[in-house]
């Protein structure tokens, strides 16, 4: 790397002379070997996927979960250091929980990635700290119905509006991605980690700005793109984690879950399936971001 | 010259005269809670042979006004756990609110377990047994009904104090005078209980529910009921009405329906 020698990386909080942060531009590097993830912004749902690399056959299988739930409606999944990975979900857990405090609702999840936006980029600020090694995917859905207010015991009056607007629609599915910089963006579609150009690539491909992929069919599709964006890294074992949030009405009735075995094995059986199909015809999966050395 | 603390500062008492000490702001003692405000009456429980029976009014009583006449104070806290509350409505607010605190912490592992009844109970009895030693208690008394960890009927009682109880049946409040003697007379043993159906155990309920809004005051004839069983989890009845109420007995008591001696 063209940085490295100049000085300008030794330091979090420091520019280099044409404007970049080196620790947080190598915080990314970090992110770009993790197991992929990716999120799926369905019509009726939310999906989130990981590969997560069986780096010992020593471990416990389906152990070690690497999806993790924050309130009810939300879950993250990151690529990058693990352990910097659960901090930030203990932290979006924290904040989730003093919203719940101060207001006695759930966090709308475009306040929780803000806040966690904002706490991401505070550790780019300051030489005492290194910036997060991870590049986290947030999905969740807020409720489109209507909620009481935490520990609300009764109904109130019947009669006025009590401060509502009829006709407006309310929550809906979220994903969002945060960057070692703190930046972040709400997407259709997400990836990120090692396969995350492959994955971005066959997201593309889904069309998934039209609002008409289904929950159930995304989660067909995450665990398709998984094995996919595996190809590269081939030589590795791997296991497949998904989880997923649906709409008040759809099968997890809003909350954050592991997505059921049956349905996790009947698309894996697919996504195996499509890539014995693939094969055949020998593509070559397009290259990741050549690095600089 | 004094050597007192106190005095050092302040004009000498032999120069000025004495010191008017009702000036000094006195300090009150803290004080928290000393009486409930806005309060739920009883809480009723059965348990029979496959679950537990759980029945509230959906009054909440602003001393003898009847101030809100919806209130939910049965509160489920998961497909196999219900808590029924009596006592200051504020603090039960609030105890349903650590409850829903407990159950997204209780969720964030999906390990497939999740407290139980008993769990729970244990866990309310800490909690206001901790409130009641700070001298600062949750003004309220409830009975967890659910299943355990053996998927077995679990009915038991904490109150403001941290003294826990249980028993085949339960009450709370004025129902702990009137309600639990007629549900003794049911069911008074651990033995009875294999044998008292879901069927019974509702009626007694519901019969239970009717006597208490004859007599206590601070009830109302629109109440909620829950039926916990291993089968079906939680089955929650929020808006009942109390039905086959006669109040020809009010005609025989003077000051009651009669207000004449004849």
């Amino acid at each position: 790397m063209t940085s490295i020698g100049t000085g300008y990386d030794l330091q979090n909080s420091v520019f280099s002379p044409d404007g970049r942060n080196f620790q947080v531009e190598y915080a990314v590097k970090a992110v770009e070997n993790g197991g992929t993830c990716i999120g799926i912004r369905c019509k009726d749902g939310v999906v989130l996927a990981v590969e997560k690399i069986i780096n010992s056959k020593l471990l416990k299988p389906g152990a070690n979960k690497k999806i993790a739930t924050v309130d009810r409606n939300v879950g993250i999944v990151s690529s990058g250091l693990i352990p910097d990975g659960r901090h930030f979900v203990s932290r979006a857990r924290d904040e989730a929980a003093s919203w719940r405090s101060t207001y006695k609702a759930p966090i709308p999840l475009a306040a929780l990635a803000g806040r966690l936006g904002g706490y991401v980029q505070a550790y780019t600020l300051y030489s005492s700290v290194r910036p997060f090694g991870v590049t986290a995917i947030v999905g969740g859905w807020d409720s489109e119905g209507e909620l009481g207010v935490d520990g609300q015991v009764g109904t109130g009056p019947t009669v006025g509006a009590g401060g509502k607007i009829a006709g407006t629609k309310a929550g809906g599915p979220a994903l969002y991605m945060i960057e070692p910089s703190g930046s972040y963006w709400g997407y259709y579609g997400a990836a990120t980690g090692k396969g995350r150009q492959t994955a971005k690539s066959e997201l593309e491909k889904l069309d998934l700005s039209s609002g008409s992929l289904s929950l159930e069919a995304g989660v067909k599709e995450a665990a398709r793109i998984i094995y996919v964006a595996h190809e590269d890294s081939k030589d590795k074992e791997f296991e497949l984690e998904m989880s997923w949030i649906s709409s008040m009405d759809g099968p997890t009735k809003g909350r954050h879950q592991e997505v059921p075995k049956d349905i996790l094995e009947e698309a894996e059986r697919l996504a195996k399936k499509a890539m014995e199909g693939d094969d055949e015809e020998e593509t070559t999966a397009p290259e990741g971001e050549t690095m600089e050395e | 010259m004094n050597h007192l603390p106190q005095a050092w500062g302040r004009p000498r008492d032999n120069v000025y005269g004495t010191y008017d000490a009702s000036y000094l702001q006195p300090r009150l003692p803290q004080t928290h809670t000393q009486s409930p405000i806005v309060t739920g009456t009883s809480v009723l429980a059965v348990k029979f042979k496959d679950g537990i029976v759980i029945a509230a009014d959906n009054l909440a009583s602003y001393g003898s006004l009847a101030r809100f006449t919806d209130v939910k104070r049965l509160r489920p806290f998961n497909s196999r756990s219900i808590v029924g509350i009596g006592g200051d409505v504020s603090d039960m607010q609030y105890l349903d609110r650590l409850l829903n605190s407990l159950d997204v912490t209780e969720n964030y592992s999906s390990t497939g377990h999740s407290l139980n009844a008993k769990n729970l109970h244990t866990y309310l009895s800490k909690v206001m047994y901790k409130r009641r030693s700070d001298i600062n208690p949750l003004w309220n008394q409830m009975l967890v009904a659910g299943l355990d960890g053996n998927d077995e009927p679990f009915l038991s009682s904490v109150d403001l104090l941290g003294t826990t109880f249980s028993s085949p049946t339960l009450a709370t409040g004025f129902g702990a005078h009137l309600a639990q003697p007629l549900l003794r007379k049911l069911s008074d043993d651990e033995s009875k209980v294999a044998d008292f159906t879901r069927e019974k155990a509702v009626e007694a309920v519901r019969e239970c529910m009717k006597v208490l809004f004859y007599r206590d005051a601070r009830s109302l004839d629109r109440y909620s009921i829950a039926v916990v069983t291993k089968e079906s989890g939680v089955e929650l009845k929020e808006d009942e009405h109390l039905e086959g109420q006669s109040w020809a007995f009010a005609e025989t008591i003077r000051g009651y329906g009669r207000t004449q001696e004849v």
